[in-house]
């Protein structure tokens, strides 16, 4: 049943999201007909009528809203002024790149991060421990977009391995799934590991931290009072415990991370749902800007609730207390 | 040592193991004295300072305009004497720039980070010290803006009231107080349960008094922190706006040199590399500032 709680607050957020930037798009100064006109070339008295109708601009701005939320629970998302699409359908195309931009950066800064920060406090003051601490500050000082154009002027002039712009080679269109997998892969290394950056400092910190506070509890000096191997002590009994931290921490810094796609996917040309955001807001392509918002809050609440369910995976204890 | 002796002296007056040399200090004063021995978070200290005075006078001796084009375009830095750090892609002076667009990206910085600051803490101080269904509403409020990815909200908020740097402030401001409201409520939660609390209450004084003179001055430590960690983030999200072009574009900061000169990358480096030097030893030297604070405030952490 809790799970059904969360789904319902999860929509009740959702609807919340849709409303506030409703009415804040409303603020926007210009007249919504006159810009959408503006981009079709001319602008007569009957034509923006025309445009008002089309669009529903209308109606009541309250009524607005309510046709609007009835549109987006039928995934309908209005359609865009400046591509003259379906938002919902410009969106399909362009959350695939970001999603995997995302996962890929969150799946490397664990994977890497995590280990790490164990094996750091494994020695609470070696030189390993030391890096990690470093490397967690320049992570969390340099600026992503910087270091992602520090990596195209790298690997650009000095050692052009991977390519530094786009999201696939063109002249592959016609090449075997296989070849055009590896290809993304390819444009997908530095993207990934720009963003994966700042993450993996933190979470090698946290899981340092965390594995050191672990480590001084009392069930683990039960642990190695058995005599069990300190590979085991480590891995099985304390890293369990000490992960839990770092699942939230993932969990609520999935926003932040969707914020910083943004800024590598300008970088590096990557053509995800944050180049389309950024193009809507020059145009004020406004069904574009609001249903992009829309999807990354649902990703934001859906990341929200994976991360929930994996602490209490991790964690039975939570489980048993309902 | 001793400075460890004494903090376990002062969390535990029974104790009767007194070092010589000092009698129980406030608390304030104890983390002060941690804090200036902290070799990183004086070197954080000294390089902001530096930052400060470079952006404050450098204007004085150079006040160059760094919007005007002054010479060849893509000057190496050092190449040309009266340029010392070279030229853009359109041959405006990078020195210049450098100097001026400093002023902004901190002043915005620090600013963004204050009203984070004032709106995370009001924000979990009413939540944390009410309880009941003023503090459910309050959280179902902070959880909303968690929701809601920052920068694209920030985007849309910009969008919609025009790139000043005041929109840029208020919507920074608005998108990242709510980890500050989480901190704050926490520390209400735990300290409105503790003795001096109710002792504070028995003698009649309200809940505005209690909360403002008896409760925050307690739950200060935390924030300090949290509010200059808040200036690196608050620095690096105006940054990353500029770089989008979404900044005020009539005022130089570094994210805007970096953003407009990011198609020319290829042909020169230094106007996108040296504005993010910068960028990165601000904030670095903001979060070694917050590490020592952190370590200054909470004894027990001073051991790792």
């Amino acid at each position: 049943m809790n799970i059904l709680r969360r789904v319902f607050s999860g929509l009740l957020l959702i609807i919340g999201v849709i409303a506030l930037n409703f009415f804040l798009l409303q603020l926007a100064p210009g007249d919504t007909a006159e810009a959408i006109a503006g981009s079709m070339g001319g602008a007569s008295e009957e034509l923006l009528a025309e445009i008002r109708q089309t669009y529903g601009l209308d109606k009541p701005v309250l009524s607005q809203l309510f046709i609007y939320l009835g549109d987006v629970i039928t995934f309908d998302l209005g359609t865009s002024y400046f591509y003259n699409q379906p938002v919902s359908s410009l969106i399909a195309q362009r959350i695939g790149p970001t999603i995997l931009l995302v996962l890929s950066a969150i799946f490397l800064s664990l994977c890497i991060g995590v280990p790490l920060g164990v094996m750091a406090a494994e020695k609470p003051s070696g030189g390993l421990s030391y890096s990690v601490t470093l490397l967690a500050l320049v992570g969390y000082a340099t600026p992503v977009f910087w270091s992602g154009l520090m990596f195209v002027i790298f690997f650009a002039s000095v050692i052009p391995i991977f390519p530094v712009q786009g999201f696939e080679d063109i002249s592959l269109r016609k090449a075997s799934f296989f070849v055009r997998s590896l290809d993304v892969l390819h444009h997908l290394i530095l993207p990934a590991i720009t963003l994966a950056i700042i993450y993996l400092a933190q979470y090698s910190r946290m899981a340092r931290a965390s594995m050191i506070e672990t480590l001084s509890s009392d069930y683990i000096r039960t642990a190695r009072a058995k005599g069990l191997s300190e590979l085991t002590v480590v891995y099985k009994h304390g890293l369990r415990n000490a992960v839990l931290p770092i699942i939230t921490l993932a969990g609520l810094q999935f926003g932040n991370l969707l914020s910083g796609a943004i800024l590598v996917e300008t970088v590096f040309n990557w053509p995800g749902l944050g180049r389309l955001i950024f193009d809507a807001i020059l145009a004020r392509d406004y069904p574009t800007i609001l249903g992009v918002l829309i999807i990354s809050s649902v990703m934001v609440i859906v990341a929200n609730m994976l991360s929930d369910m994996g602490y209490r995976l991790a964690d039975p204890r939570i489980l048993k207390q309902g | 040592m001793n400075v460890k002796n004494n903090s376990k002296n002062s969390k535990n007056p029974k104790n009767p193991k007194k070092s010589f040399s000092e009698k129980t200090q406030s608390p304030l004063k104890e983390a002060w004295s941690v804090f200036i021995r902290n070799k990183s978070a004086i070197a954080g200290l000294f390089i902001l300072g530096a930052i400060i005075l470079l952006t404050l006078y450098g204007q004085l001796f150079y006040g160059e305009d760094p919007f005007e084009i002054k010479w060849l375009p893509f000057t190496s830095p050092g190449t040309e004497p009266g340029f010392l750090l070279g030229t853009d892609y359109l041959g405006r002076d990078l020195l210049a720039g450098l100097i001026k667009g400093g002023g902004p990206t901190l002043a915005v910085g620090f600013s963004a980070a204050t009203l984070t600051t004032l709106i995370g803490m009001s924000m979990g101080a009413f939540a944390g010290f009410f309880g009941g269904k003023i503090d459910a509403f309050l959280v179902k409020i902070t959880e909303f803006f968690q929701v809601l990815p920052a920068l694209l909200f920030a985007m849309v908020l910009i969008a919609v009231f025009s790139p000043k740097v005041i929109t840029i402030v208020l919507a920074i401001g608005m998108v990242s107080w709510p980890a500050t409201a989480r901190l704050t409520r926490t520390e209400f939660l735990r300290i409105r349960e503790l003795e001096y609390v109710t002792a504070a209450r028995s003698i009649g004084m309200n809940n505005f008094r209690i909360m403002f003179s008896v409760i925050l001055p307690n739950a200060l430590p935390p924030l300090i922190v949290s509010a200059t960690l808040s200036v690196g983030i608050a620095i690096l999200f105006e940054s990353g706006l500029s770089f989008l072009g979404l900044g005020d574009p009539n005022v130089m900061s570094w994210g805007l040199m970096i953003g407009s000169n990011r198609n020319y990358i290829l042909e020169a480096w230094w106007p996108v590399a040296v504005p993010g030097v910068f960028i990165f030893l601000t904030v670095l030297s903001v979060s070694l500032i917050g590490d020592g604070l952190t370590d200054a405030f909470n004894p027990k952490l001073r051991e790792r």
